[in-house]
């Protein structure tokens, strides 16, 4: 078990159908560091993302080859539960996608279905989950009420505290902040850089500033390759290959 | 949390799963195979009875007893309300859809209150229009005939038939219709050439669809169109169709006839299974050609 | 100026067409409820409704038995539709490969175009002796084999299309990331299913029962083949029934020889119908809401 690296992407190609979505990806994700992961769109940033939580399992007729080594097991082995995995990554989306349900039954969906059933301990764990997302004082007297009457930057947050509910070590997020307004954003990306002293983050974004703010290491996507990759510093001051400074000068969006 | 306790909680997770997926392939395999049971029992149990002459001769003499014929007389009768009725009521839903999508706004007062009455008429069972027909037919001193029987299957047919063409023209995007607007053309041109072009294969398949809505009806023309052994010859004398002829023919007490009710049965579906299949086999082929 | 002309001959026609359902829906209301005056004009309603005799040469128009018949028919139907239904949907929706769930669509489309007729005799055939012979010594009843349950049961597959149709728009409707969000956090694929689709579903779903419901209570061909008409209150499900649907197709022969029959007849079609399209009117009310809230 590497602790250095939980995640370790060895020559990952995926395919819809014929067309291949990632090329012969091979990615190293650094321990408590946020990754961003930045490109054009379309250029398998998601994929890239969902490959890491087996979330690519729901769509047809896609195919895997290569590996994707989370603490040194490859997810895509023949006996990988695949629930167990998933359990290990926070994923949070674009749009906040609020379970329909109360704000309390949301963070606690998933320590529920693990087997926590203790309201006492249901309830702390709730209360704590909702102080890291910085949404608790907003909702402590409102727990029972639905989630969807939140608005979309308390949404947000809301999803942010129910994927830590269930402990994760890594949190995916897939451009978390691009549907929210920008004080929201700012709330987000500041618990972002928070959280990662005790979990491994790798986000997507379009926003080249949010990830200058906020990234520790950098992989650039470009039309399903792994262009360059490294820390952030180095990859925005000096980028190796042509295209990813056409992309970091704004010549390819 | 020790290892093996959430290794238990994942197997009991598991095999909830495993139990529901059985009861989820059971009941699709029940929905499946009670259409593969309706089909197959019909068709087996008709066998012995179905001859050409089934369709090709009219009832002779004893044919109730196990003699002679076939029924001619029904497969015309429906194939001629049929026709009646689902003529009647396209010429009343094309223009009333036409007008629902291209002279009014969509959330215009009169097109709510229009579909909310088309949706309270497509709930109405066939057994009230049969009822009702029977009654208008009572008032005008009309008896039962083919007349009577295409008003009542016409009322029948119209709700379904205007709500697919209007489901299928709301489709027609807005710019579509602009586009012709902005030549000066009238509205009236814009409505019959642009959108109903773009809607035929729509409009095709929902005439089918209510074609077939209206033969296999029986409720509707019980009252109104009556029964005869004879090939209909007028609009005024009374026909048969073949949902009466399959009930009248079960309930014989003779076996033979019992298997000819199976045997009409079997005819009428063929019919409204061809039916349904020319119209899932034209929206196919021909939307490619729709406009996106 | 011919033009001009055309276009309002044509949008003054339009508009009168625009306002034929309305006036369609008038005119039936009235037609029955004018005939049914007749009756009324003698009994009271609530004697007609609740009565339980039905003898009209002794002039007695109890309407109880084939009320109750009729609920017994469709509660009967809609225990069996709804559950299997729902079912259906679900695997088709969340589990099935996209070949089964392709196959299966043309399959629903079919069984909801047959005609009941064909149900019926389907009925006579098959249903009719299971119930008699296999199903009613199980539990140790007598029956013919006519009745309540095998009814429900013709009607149960009758009303498998509208539900699981409806249903399976509703799942389609819900979007893939919310079943994501939930996958994500480690659930299987059938909590996801359980907790968050058919929760967001649920409306949906009931609406799509309801309109099973009044579908169920119209119909009159199978139910008339199978049920058992006789006219009296069923006690149990291998009783026989009598549903108002068949109670007004069966005695139409007789209703013009027995004085105010016809007029009996007639407010129970009234009847019919008024309960039918309160459950329509409720299952589109549910749908519209539940439609506005997802957006």
């Amino acid at each position: 078990m590497n602790g250095e690296t939980p995640i370790s992407i060895r020559h990952l190609s995926v395919f819809y159908g014929a067309n291949a979505a990632l090329k012969d990806v091979s990615l190293d994700i650094p321990a408590r560091k946020i990754t961003a992961i930045i490109g054009p769109s379309g250029c398998g940033k998601s994929t890239l993302l969902r490959s890491m939580n087996r979330l690519l399992d729901t769509v047809e007729g896609v195919r895997v080859e290569g590996e994707v080594l989370v603490d040194g097991e490859d997810i895509y082995g023949p006996r990988v539960e695949v629930t167990r995995v998933r359990k290990k990554m926070g994923l949070l989306s674009q749009k906040p996608q609020v379970l329909p349900m109360s704000i309390y039954e949301n963070v606690a969906y998933g320590p529920r279905l693990h087997g926590l059933r203790d309201r006492a301990e249901l309830d702390r764990t709730v209360e704590n989950h909702l102080k890291v997302a910085g949404l608790w004082e907003e909702v402590r007297d409102r727990l029972h009420e639905p989630a969807s009457e939140l608005s979309v930057g308390q949404q947000q947050r809301l999803c942010l505290a129910r994927g830590l509910a269930v402990e994760p070590e890594i949190i995916l997020g897939d451009e978390p902040t691009s549907a929210l307004d920008p004080q929201s954003s700012q709330n987000v990306e500041r618990r972002l850089m928070e959280l990662k002293k005790d979990y491994t983050v790798v986000t997507v974004t379009h926003i080249l500033r949010q990830a200058r703010r906020i990234a520790d290491h950098i992989a650039f996507l470009y039309l399903g390759e792994l262009v360059e990759h490294g820390p952030a510093a180095e990859v925005f001051a000096n980028p190796r290959d042509p295209r990813t400074r056409a992309y970091l000068t704004g010549e390819i969006s | 949390m020790t290892r093996n306790g959430l290794d238990g909680t994942l197997r009991r997770r598991k095999r909830t799963e495993a139990v529901f997926k059985v009861l989820m392939i059971a009941s699709t395999t029940l929905v499946i195979g009670s259409l593969l049971l309706i089909l197959g029992a019909v068709v087996w149990k008709s066998l012995p009875a179905l001859k050409l002459s089934m369709i090709t001769r009219t009832p002779q003499g004893g044919f109730y007893l196990g003699k002679e014929g076939g029924i001619l007389n029904a497969i015309a009768g429906s194939l001629y309300l049929g026709l009646g009725a689902t003529a009647l009521a396209f010429l009343l839903s094309l223009p009333l859809a036409l007008y629902l999508n291209v002279y009014k706004q969509p959330g215009s007062r009169t097109a709510l209150w229009t579909r909310f009455f088309l949706d309270v008429l497509w709930g109405v069972p066939s057994i009230v229009y049969g009822a009702f027909g029977f009654l208008v037919m009572l008032f005008f001193g009309l008896r039962a005939s083919p007349l009577a029987g295409i008003l009542t299957v016409a009322l029948l047919e119209f709700p379904i038939m205007s709500r697919a063409v209007d489901e299928v023209m709301r489709l027609v995007p807005r710019d579509l219709r602009d586009a012709s607007d902005s030549l000066g053309a009238t509205r009236f041109e814009t409505a019959a050439r642009v959108v109903v072009r773009q809607c035929v294969p729509g409009i095709l398949t929902a005439v089918l669809m209510a074609f077939g809505r209206g033969v296999g009806d029986a409720a509707s023309v019980l009252f109104t169109a009556g029964f005869t052994d004879r090939v209909p010859t007028s609009l005024l004398d009374p026909a048969a169709t073949l949902p009466l002829a399959i009930f009248y023919q079960l309930g014989s007490p003779l076996p033979e006839v019992q298997q000819r009710a199976y045997a009409s049965a079997a005819v009428l579906t063929l019919i409204i299974l061809l039916l349904s299949g020319a119209g899932r086999l034209i929206g196919r082929r021909y939307r490619r050609n729709v406009v996106k | 100026m011919k033009r001009l002309a055309k276009d309002a001959l044509a949008r003054r026609g339009m508009s009168a067409l625009a306002a034929l359902p309305g006036l369609l829906v008038l005119i039936i209301v009235l037609g029955l409820f004018l005939k049914s005056r007749a009756i009324l004009a003698v009994q009271p309603l609530s004697r007609l409704v609740f009565g339980t005799s039905w003898h009209p040469l002794r002039g007695e128009f109890g309407l109880l038995p084939f009320i109750s018949g009729t609920v017994w028919v469709t509660v009967t139907a809609l225990a069996l539709a709804v559950p299997i239904s729902i079912l259906t949907a679900i695997y088709l929706s969340e589990f099935a490969p996209r070949s089964v769930r392709e196959s299966a669509r043309p399959v629903v489309d079919v069984l909801a175009g047959l005609p009941s007729v064909v149900f019926g005799v389907w009925g006579v055939i098959v249903v009719v002796p299971f119930v008699g012979r296999v199903l009613a010594p199980l539990f140790g009843a007598s029956s013919s084999g006519y009745s309540v349950l095998a009814a429900g049961i013709v009607l149960a597959i009758m009303i498998f299309p509208t539900v699981i149709h409806i249903s399976l728009e509703v799942f389609a409707s819900i979007p893939l990331s919310l079943r994501e969000a939930s996958l994500s956090l480690g659930a299987t694929r059938w909590e996801t299913a359980r907790h968050v689709v058919l929760r967001k579903g649920s409306q949906g779903i009931l609406a799509a029962s309801v309109l099973g419901f009044s579908r169920a209570f119209g119909e009159t061909m199978a139910v008339l083949m199978v049920a058992g008409n006789v006219p009296a209150v069923p006690k149990s499900l291998f009783d026989p029934g009598y549903p108002l649907p068949a109670l007004i197709a069966n005695n139409y022969g007789e209703m013009m020889s027995v004085p105010r029959y016809d007029s009996a007849l007639m407010l129970a079609a009234l009847v019919l119908l008024a309960v039918v399209l309160f459950f329509n009117v409720l299952a589109r009310r549910i749908l519209v809401r539940a439609e506005r809230r997802s957006r």
